[in-house]
């Protein structure tokens, strides 16, 4: 029986065996591989545009794309052909080789995040022993791209969105990273796919609910969707960092936006569901695949109505936000966690390694560090009620002594 | 005596990539496009770092120094915005840098020729270690008490430091404490 360990191992012997030489039959093979990983999120693309427009549209009480193709699904591919046959305009004093460059790298920081993404037991692009660290790493570099193209565009617009975005997706990086760390102690491990197989008993969202919520949050404010997309706040910026692309281009941008706001969730679903894990999954590879995507659509679709809903926040609240409530939040979080997975395992409450898939046997464990996140909850719910408290009296005091001072201009007239 | 497999075809790549990079942030006259140079320098420096099978290092390199320090250099250039159009040397004392680039390349081609200054002295074919040290050596390394755990107290303590200098100087002094 031929064993299929992955498209490299299984086509390289078929092709020596037809008589090719073995070097050009791997290279060939990994290239395979390459592109399928690639193509993937390239044609989900269109299909994740499409979802986003009838969800929307559905909030808004509309139809949403119905015209071209059985339920307007063929609306996409009609923009996409649209957009390639555009004019591609270059604006005066732009920097050209920085210009161009931009989309290909932004397209690129997204991209290379699904070769980690474990799809099932056996699929995965290459299972890094720093699987995490790689693609925070590697979505560090969308931050670049959207530097590169405000800068080179040679418009003030451009370049103010660009300022944003690094002010916004450096900031959130730091809770986004402080959150990773819990699920990475709890598997003991940097690899995604061992972060799937430690879940195989208990899902992680469980384990550590206030990380995956904490996570989500900056997930959202990373790929720069509602309330957090300030990257590209029309009635302030036009149209953000992108403004002077026209054509493919923007179309990378475009795509590369959808691609980025998915794998995001795709990657929540990796780290806090569970994954490819399910019923069956180990025995039934492709089974897996299918179970990672509906987690992953069971997250991506609130992510759709929370944009299609929630007004954008000012760029001062949510830095604030993020620096004095999501940074401290997540630093306590990781500190409790830590020394809770310490003492689950010195009381010896974490499940036997033979029995690490059962249930049962990881509820113990499962329970305490959720009343550890209980009352991570409950102390930030209780800081945030004084806060809210000492806030709404200081306004209170504002309003019997009115200090001319210390008002914004806009606000003296009246 | 030189073989071409693929790494050392992947070793030319970045061996291009960094002294390239290296190359056309001194030569290049516009600061953006130097930091630009600089990043693909330091990204042909993870390349080197995942050659040497050090994926954690090369990682890190793409994302501290790629991710957040060539960002910050971009983003102060940026705001800064008549240092952008510069287009003259703005002091003559290039050089002094030539001259010391000259002597580092210098002691780097003599160390590398005659290596008298490493773990083995003179023997540099006999590898200093066969352990291949994992993501878990590192991090035990770390904070193990015969390893390297003062370097890395005083490390955190630096950083520490200077995050509270940062703060004071970036402060608002116009705003009093109980505000």
């Amino acid at each position: 029986m031929q064993t299929c360990i992955n498209v490299v191992e299984t086509l390289v012997p078929c092709l020596v065996q037809s008589g090719w030489n073995p070097g050009l039959a791997q290279f060939v093979s990994i290239l395979l591989g390459v592109v399928l990983i690639t193509m993937f999120p390239l044609v989900l693309v269109i299909l994740l545009i499409w979802v986003e427009r009838k969800v929307a549209a559905r909030v808004q009480d509309r139809l949403g794309p119905n015209r071209v193709g059985p339920f307007g699904l063929l609306q996409n591919v009609a923009d996409a052909v649209k957009l390639i046959i555009k004019e591609d305009i270059t604006p005066a004093g732009a920097d050209r080789l920085i210009y161009n460059a931009a989309p290909i790298v932004a397209m690129l920081s997204v991209i290379l995040i699904w070769a980690v993404v474990p799809f099932s037991p056996v699929h995965i692009g290459v299972d890094l022993d720093i699987g995490v660290l790689y693609f925070t790493a590697v979505s560090s570099i969308g931050t670049l791209a959207i530097m590169m193209a405000g800068w080179a565009s040679n418009n003030k617009y451009a370049l103010l969105g660009a300022f944003r975005v690094v002010a916004q997706l450096v900031s959130y990086e730091v809770p986004f990273v402080l959150t990773l760390l819990v699920p990475v102690l709890l598997a003991g491990s940097m690899s995604m796919q061992d972060i799937v197989w430690a879940q195989l008993g208990m899902w992680f969202i469980v384990v550590a609910p206030v990380s995956a919520i904490i996570f989500y949050i900056a997930n959202l404010a990373e790929t720069g969707r509602a309330p957090f997309d300030l990257i590209e706040a029309e009635s302030e910026l036009v149209a953000g960092y992108n403004i002077e692309y026209s054509g493919m281009k923007f179309g990378l941008f475009m795509a590369n936006e959808f691609i980025h706001a998915f794998t995001a969730n795709l990657l929540f679903a990796v780290v806090f569901l569970g994954g490819w894990s399910g019923p069956g999954a180990t025995q039934v590879p492709l089974l897996g695949f299918v179970y990672l995507m509906i987690k992953t659509a069971i997250v991506y679709i609130p992510s759709l109505i929370l944009r299609a809903t929630i007004p954008r926040v000012r760029i001062d609240q949510m830095m604030s936000f993020n620096w004095k409530f999501l940074v401290p939040v997540s630093i306590v979080n990781v500190l409790v966690m830590a020394a809770l997975i310490k003492v689950v395992q010195l009381l010896g409450l974490t499940p036997p390694p033979d029995q690490a898939t059962d249930l049962i046997a990881n509820l113990p464990q499962a329970v305490v560090l959720l009343v550890g996140n209980i009352a991570i909850a409950a102390g930030v719910l209780a800081w945030l009620r004084n806060a809210g408290r000492r806030e709404r009296m200081q306004s209170q005091s504002m309003v019997l002594e009115p200090e001319d001072e210390k008002a914004l201009p806009a606000t003296v007239g009246h | 005596m030189l073989e071409l497999n693929p790494q050392t075809i992947a070793f030319f790549i970045f061996s291009v990539l960094t002294l390239g990079g290296a190359l056309g942030v001194v030569i290049s006259r516009n600061l953006i496009h130097g930091a630009l140079y600089l990043i693909v320098s330091l990204f042909g420096g993870a390349g080197f770092f995942v050659l040497l099978s050090a994926p954690f290092l090369a990682a890190v390199q793409v994302l501290v120094y790629i991710g957040a320090i060539a960002i910050l250099i971009i983003f102060a250039v940026m705001l800064t915005r008549s240092m952008t159009q510069m287009r003259e040397l703005f002091n003559q004392q290039w050089w002094m840098s030539a001259l010391v680039g000259v002597i580092l390349f210098v002691l780097l081609a003599v160390g590398v020729i005659f290596p008298v200054w490493g773990a083995n002295g003179s023997n540099p074919n006999v590898p200093v270690s066969d352990e291949v040290a994992t993501t878990v050596d590192l991090g035990v390394a770390l904070v193990d008490g015969n390893q390297y755990v003062l370097p890395f107290e005083v490390a955190s303590l630096l950083l520490t430091a200077a995050m509270i200098g940062a703060i004071y100087i970036a402060r608002d002094t116009e705003v009093s404490v109980d505000d």
